[in-house]
């Protein structure tokens, strides 16, 4: 039995009246306000909500790369103190080291662990064999394509065996194609590493093809406007995309999203505000 | 490629054309008035003069004495340069305490602290050595907290997720990330502590390449000026080269991304 097999424990998210203050001074602001839920051990949920809403936020919350200005955030009944590979996170764009090779950086995790060498390179190409990179283990990041980076980057953060897996619009950078072959695969890998899945997304049809569960937020303060459960059977085909009830439920999603159409925010980030493309150079040269 | 093997020719000749005119110039003794060629050696001379001294003995003496002291003074600025910068770009209370200081020391030419250095320095040996040191420790130092700063948030962000601690984190990531920044410094560097070398040497030396060139000077040898030069040339353009060299192979990934 591969290693990847034996089971993580899903984790379970408790949050009681969470706020989450971004920004300094005056321009500060609530991005998301007064949330109460509870995600179930090894439930798949996306949240879903237009572009700013603060999605994106509450995961950095949860990933601990945030704190909450108010409330609880716990899993698994303790509260969330910074950063764990517990807590996988994955970015929109990629954030594999450049200066190390593919094998390397899905290792990555097992190296801070302080394992031997020769053991955590053939746990991370079992790893890339799940996500069908193995023939791409020796390359720089920087060689493959944007759908091979991120099934690198879910790679490097499977392999901690994670009770979280935050997902932060992960496919919202790909082409179509390369999306939907990327949903499919998610959703397969997820058959065989069970664990407690939140996927922030805007694309609607993405979180319905997905989801055991949608959480569909409003844009600032984000708040949640809709919980929705979704009874699709799996595994969940392409086909799935023109089934009537999935049309129906559509609807009923862009119903609820164009409430609040009219209203282009700026994207935030799981780390805060989106910061200027270049640090100032503070030091002329 | 076959564009730019039809201009060697052109290049070639160019060069080939200055030496023409230098010899000319220098052999019917050309005076502009502004300046004058009255006492530059001709290309002939030059090879002859160059030619004495790579037969002599003393030409070791003056490379080991030039190499031995910009060696010295360049790796204790790249050590200290790459330290502190690692230190300041990482740590606010570090950027508060030593980066003040240094800034006001920054706009002083390495080359103003000859007189100083003379006075501080018991054995002017060591007073050439600071003067490389001082040359090339700024470049160094800037360079390296400008890498370390411009580092991805994202890329520590999830280093931190995956398990990485402080060390880890500084090992891991902030190093190779500042790595192409702090081998442009150390390019840079090589650069100035030659440049500051020489002219320390012309000043205080005994042996050395500044020092050989300022003496043919002295001395009217001025065949011997332009040698020297030449020499001070090709040693600064190897060692930079050999800088850039170093920093290619402990960046792989750099030129395969930039090559993509």
């Amino acid at each position: 039995m591969s290693s990847y097999q034996q089971a993580p424990e899903p984790g379970r998210i408790d949050a009681r009246g969470v706020s989450i203050r971004l920004g300094q001074g005056n321009q500060a602001f609530e991005a998301v306000q007064a949330l109460d839920f509870t995600i179930e051990p090894g439930e798949f949920v996306c949240i879903l909500g237009p572009s700013g809403c603060g999605k994106s936020t509450l995961l950095g919350a949860l990933a601990g790369h945030l704190v909450p200005s108010a409330g609880r955030l716990e899993v698994d009944g303790l509260s969330v103190a910074g950063p764990s590979p517990q807590r996988g996170m994955v970015f929109q764009h990629h954030t594999l080291l450049p200066w190390r090779s593919v094998l390397d950086n899905v290792a990555f995790g097992l190296k801070m662990q302080g394992q031997g060498k020769a053991e955590r390179q053939r746990r991370a190409l079992e790893m890339l064999q799940l996500v069908g990179l193995a023939d791409f283990a020796e390359r720089w990041p920087s060689q493959l394509s944007g759908g091979m980076q991120q099934r690198a980057e879910i790679a490097r953060v499977l392999i901690n065996r994670p009770r979280l897996l935050l997902m932060d619009e992960p496919f919202g950078a790909l082409d179509a194609q390369t999306r939907s072959r990327m949903q499919e695969l998610l959703l397969d890998i997820w058959t065989r590493i069970r664990t407690t899945v939140v996927f922030v997304t805007h694309d609607i049809d993405e979180a319905l093809f997905l989801a055991d569960r949608i959480l569909v937020m409003s844009p600032r303060p984000g708040r949640f406007i809709e919980d929705l459960r979704l009874t699709f059977s799996r595994p969940r085909r392409a086909s799935l995309l023109t089934s009537p009830e999935f049309t129906h439920l559509k609807r009923h999603c862009l119903a609820l999203l164009r409430h609040e159409e009219g209203r282009e925010l700026p994207r935030l980030t799981p780390l805060g505000l989106p910061d200027s493309d270049h640090p100032p150079l503070r030091i002329a040269l | 490629m076959t564009s730019t093997f039809k201009r060697w020719p052109v290049r070639v000749l160019s060069l080939l054309a200055c030496l023409l005119f230098w010899h000319v110039a220098a052999s019917s003794k050309l005076d502009f008035g502004l300046f004058t060629f009255t006492y530059v050696p001709t290309p002939r001379s030059v090879l002859d003069a160059a030619w004495q001294l790579f037969t002599s003995s003393t030409l070791v003496a003056h490379l080991f004495s030039s190499l031995s002291r910009v060696f010295a003074g360049y790796l204790l600025a790249a050590v200290l340069g790459v330290g502190l910068g690692l230190l300041i770009g990482r740590s606010k209370w570090a950027e508060d305490t030593l980066l003040p200081p240094l800034e006001v020391l920054r706009p002083i030419p390495a080359v103003a602290w000859i007189p100083l250095a003379i006075l501080m320095f018991p054995s002017s040996e060591l007073s050439m050595v600071f003067i490389t040191f001082t040359g090339a420790l700024f470049p160094v130092l800037l360079n390296t907290v400008h890498g370390v700063e411009a580092v991805d948030p994202r890329l520590l962000a999830s280093a931190r997720s995956l398990g990485a601690g402080r060390f880890a984190i500084l090992r891991e990531v902030v190093l190779p990330g500042a790595l192409p920044s702090i081998f442009t410094g150390l390019a840079i560097g090589m650069g100035t502590s030659w440049f500051c070398l020489v002219t320390a040497e012309m000043i205080s030396g005994q042996f050395g390449i500044g020092y050989y060139t300022w003496e043919s000077y002295t001395l009217q040898n001025y065949p011997d000026i332009i040698v020297g030069m030449l020499l001070i040339g090709v040693l600064g353009m190897g060692s930079s080269a050999l800088v850039k060299r170093l920093g290619a192979l402990a960046t792989p990934w750099y030129r395969v991304r930039r090559a993509s």
